[in-house]
């Protein structure tokens, strides 16, 4: 079951560049993984750590990277990310929502995203919030200017609320939004769709025999 | 009625229920599973107690961390030897026999990349919808299939559902008139149109490719087209039916045959556009205008010309583009205003999803034939995209070539794309690449890529420098 997400109030981090791409979330050699959880000490691990990271390692024990802002003490339990233009961009790996979840963050904001990723996002209980370029760059002042600053994301009301009490709404899919209110899993809905599926299935094989079959005989 | 894109009798040929909500459950042909991306939606399966809809819409193949190294390669399965790569690839093999999913094991000679397999087994054919938990998934659209990735939830869906939960794109041409110059290929277009439209220009919409230049593109140039949509944000690159296609598919392992191919051709030929299709955004370029291609930063769009210079971050027009350029540069350790002939690559690797077919591997030898690598390149790598490009190369004694040039010939897989397995660059070390990304860290920890063709990274090994492969080639 994923987890539910209504209204979220969480301390802010900033990831301030451009295209943060999905190898930058999570490195490739963490991809090796078998398992579902576990991923959030490995988050941003190459801006994070100064070594090079492996699977299974004690992250504890490593020297991180003070410069990297996830690293400053005032960041610490951040659970909103607060981002530039097309973050996600890059694989379809699933691994970099897991990784965010996995560390603690709800809540994405961005003045844009790649399509998987945001896709993915509603997918593990992340809720990604576009908001206008100039509103970004407002909130990463605000951010910077004040420690611990906070921000209230209302998924119902469509609405992300500042601490001073001015407010921005933001756009998302019905579909998305219900399903990440209530915690609903995909595939039980769909699956109340089988007898549209099955009479889907019979027209088309009717039209496109050559689809089915399967690839059990050998190849020539 | 306006007529019809490609994407749009793509999507409606392939709706099973459109709901007020906006979404819709969109029915999928094909499957296409590898070991990184679905351990964990079978294990979602078996907590649930599911099977899969229909098994015979699913194939798998190991591609991702498979060694390259023949002599690790013929241990098989047991003999890879890093522990956590072996259990991935174990895994895939025991999920398939538990859910009864045909696979391509790892020795197979049909063996390689799952978006080189795909095509060439005749798995991949026009009008199909295809998925795969890859994003280059976006590949198999030059066969005007609806092909892109998806994520590890999306895998056990269709498993389970034999369906996808959509919503439809917008319709983004990109028409490309006249015909690509001598020793330009289909990558360095998709690169060229990268830098015009930007990583993101393509988010949100399906792309089809059209125009001369397109139509004059062999099948495997319009694979590495469709493969690099993503790159410029799209998820999905659609290229129309024409001959082309069809003499493409004609007698692969899995196209029909018979009575079945002919009813199949005439589904075939309605896969185009129709006249008067409306497209959301229109992009043209002029095919003449396109020179080989070097990437000089850490994102796809950081490109320039091979006679060109890397740029000047306090030139560009925004502020954040600027910030972007100024960090690439420092991770790439080059300064503005660089000739690009300048830039010395440590290390060349031509393979991936995106150039390792059999003409890619033909259009590298060609340049390397009877030259040798520069002394100051560490290690040429040449990694075939499935077994079959292979043995076909070995046939055509290409392998030779390499071989005779001071280069390593290796087993297919992804190998240095995304550097899961053994082959990775090390910190600071250059590499001319024919793959897709060259983000932070991409290919090892500190590895600087630079995208180009593989007849530009085979002149660079034999350089030593960038240079436009044209100067070798006509001398």
């Amino acid at each position: 079951m994923m987890q539910k997400l209504t209204v979220h109030e969480g301390l802010v981090a900033p990831m301030d560049r451009a295209n943060v791409d999905t190898d930058l979330i999570i490195p490739k050699q963490f991809l090796k993984s078998i398992k579902r959880t576990g991923f959030g000490p490995n988050l941003f691990d190459n801006l994070r750590y100064l070594d090079e990271g492996e699977p299974g390692q004690d992250c504890s024990q490593r020297p991180v990277n003070p410069d990297f802002p996830l690293n400053f003490p005032r960041y610490q339990d951040a659970s909103i990310l607060l981002a530039r233009e097309n973050f996600g961009c890059g694989s379809s790996r699933e691994h970099a929502p897991w990784a965010l979840a996995d560390y603690g963050f709800r809540c994405i904001i961005a003045p844009s995203f790649a399509d998987i990723f945001y896709n993915n996002c509603f997918k593990n209980g992340i809720l990604p919030v576009v908001l206008p370029a100039d509103v970004v760059d407002a909130l990463f002042a605000a951010l910077y200017a004040n420690e611990g600053y906070t921000l209230t994301v209302d998924l119902r009301a469509q609405r992300v609320v500042a601490p001073d009490g001015s407010e921005w709404s933001f756009d998302v899919d019905g579909y998305r939004k219900e399903r990440l209110l209530e915690g609903l899993d995909d595939i039980g809905i769909t699956l109340k769709s089988a007898d549209a599926i099955r009479a889907y299935e019979a027209r088309w094989r009717e039209q496109s025999p050559w689809l089915f079959g399967g690839f059990d005989r050998p190849a020539s | 009625m306006a007529g019809m894109t490609l994407y749009d009798k793509l999507w409606h040929s392939h709706l099973v229920e459109e709901r007020d909500d906006g979404s819709a459950l969109i029915y999928i042909d094909r499957h296409l599973t590898h070991e990184v991306t679905s351990p964990q939606a079978f294990e979602g399966l078996r907590l649930a107690g599911r099977r899969p809809w229909r098994r015979d819409a699913n194939i798998a193949v190991p591609d991702h961390n498979v060694p390259t190294d023949s002599a690790e390669r013929k241990g098989g399965v047991a003999g890879i030897l890093d522990p956590v790569s072996r259990l991935q690839v174990q895994t895939l093999d025991e999920n398939c026999a538990e859910f009864d999913i045909v696979e391509i094991p790892i020795n197979d000679v049909r063996q390689g990349i799952v978006h080189v397999v795909g095509p060439e087994q005749g798995i991949t054919l026009p009008g199909v919808t295809l998925v795969c938990g890859d994003s280059h998934t976006s590949t198999h659209g030059a066969l005007a299939a609806l092909a892109h990735g998806i994520g590890t939830s999306e895998v056990e869906h269709v498993l389970a559902t034999q369906c996808l939960l959509a919503q439809k794109m917008k319709n983004l041409q990109v028409r490309v008139s006249g015909r690509l110059g001598e020793g330009v290929t289909a990558k360095d277009l998709a690169l060229a149109i990268i830098g015009e439209i930007g990583t993101a220009g393509g988010t949100g919409y399906a792309i089809e490719y059209a125009g001369e230049a397109i139509e004059a593109l062999s099948m495997e140039g319009r694979m590495t087209l469709c493969n690099m949509s993503i790159e410029a944000g799209a998820r999905i690159g659609l290229i129309a039916v024409d001959d082309t296609t069809i003499d493409y598919v004609r007698g692969r392992p899995y196209a029909p045959t018979g009575e079945l191919w002919d009813k199949a051709v005439a589904a075939w030929r309605d896969l185009h556009s129709d006249p008067g299709a409306v497209f959301d955004r229109v992009v043209e370029l002029r095919a003449e205008d396109v020179k080989p291609q070097v990437t000089w930063g850490t994102s796809p769009e950081m490109v320039a010309p091979v006679d060109g210079v890397v740029p000047d971050p306090d030139s560009m027009d925004s502020p954040t583009r600027a910030e972007a350029a100024r960090r690439a540069l420092e991770y790439m350790g080059l300064a503005a205003g660089t000739p690009i002939r300048d830039i010395r690559p440590d290390r060349v690797f031509i393979g991936s999803c995106t150039n390792s077919r059999i003409e890619d591997l033909r259009a590298a030898a060609a340049v390397v034939r009877g030259r040798r690598v520069a002394d100051s390149v560490k290690q040429a790598l040449v990694v075939p995209g499935s077994g079959e490009v292979k043995r076909q190369a070995e046939a055509e004694g290409l392998d030779r070539i390499f071989l005779d040039a001071g280069m390593e010939w290796r087993e297919p897989g992804c190998s240095m794309c995304l550097a899961m397995n053994a082959d990775k660059l090390g910190p600071g070390e250059h590499c001319a690449s024919t793959s897709n990304r060259n983000f932070e860290g991409r290919q090892g920890a500190g590895g600087r890529t630079h995208l180009v063709s593989p007849a530009m990274a085979a002149a660079a090994a034999i350089a030593g420098h960038f240079i436009d492969v044209r100067e070798l080639t006509e001398a």
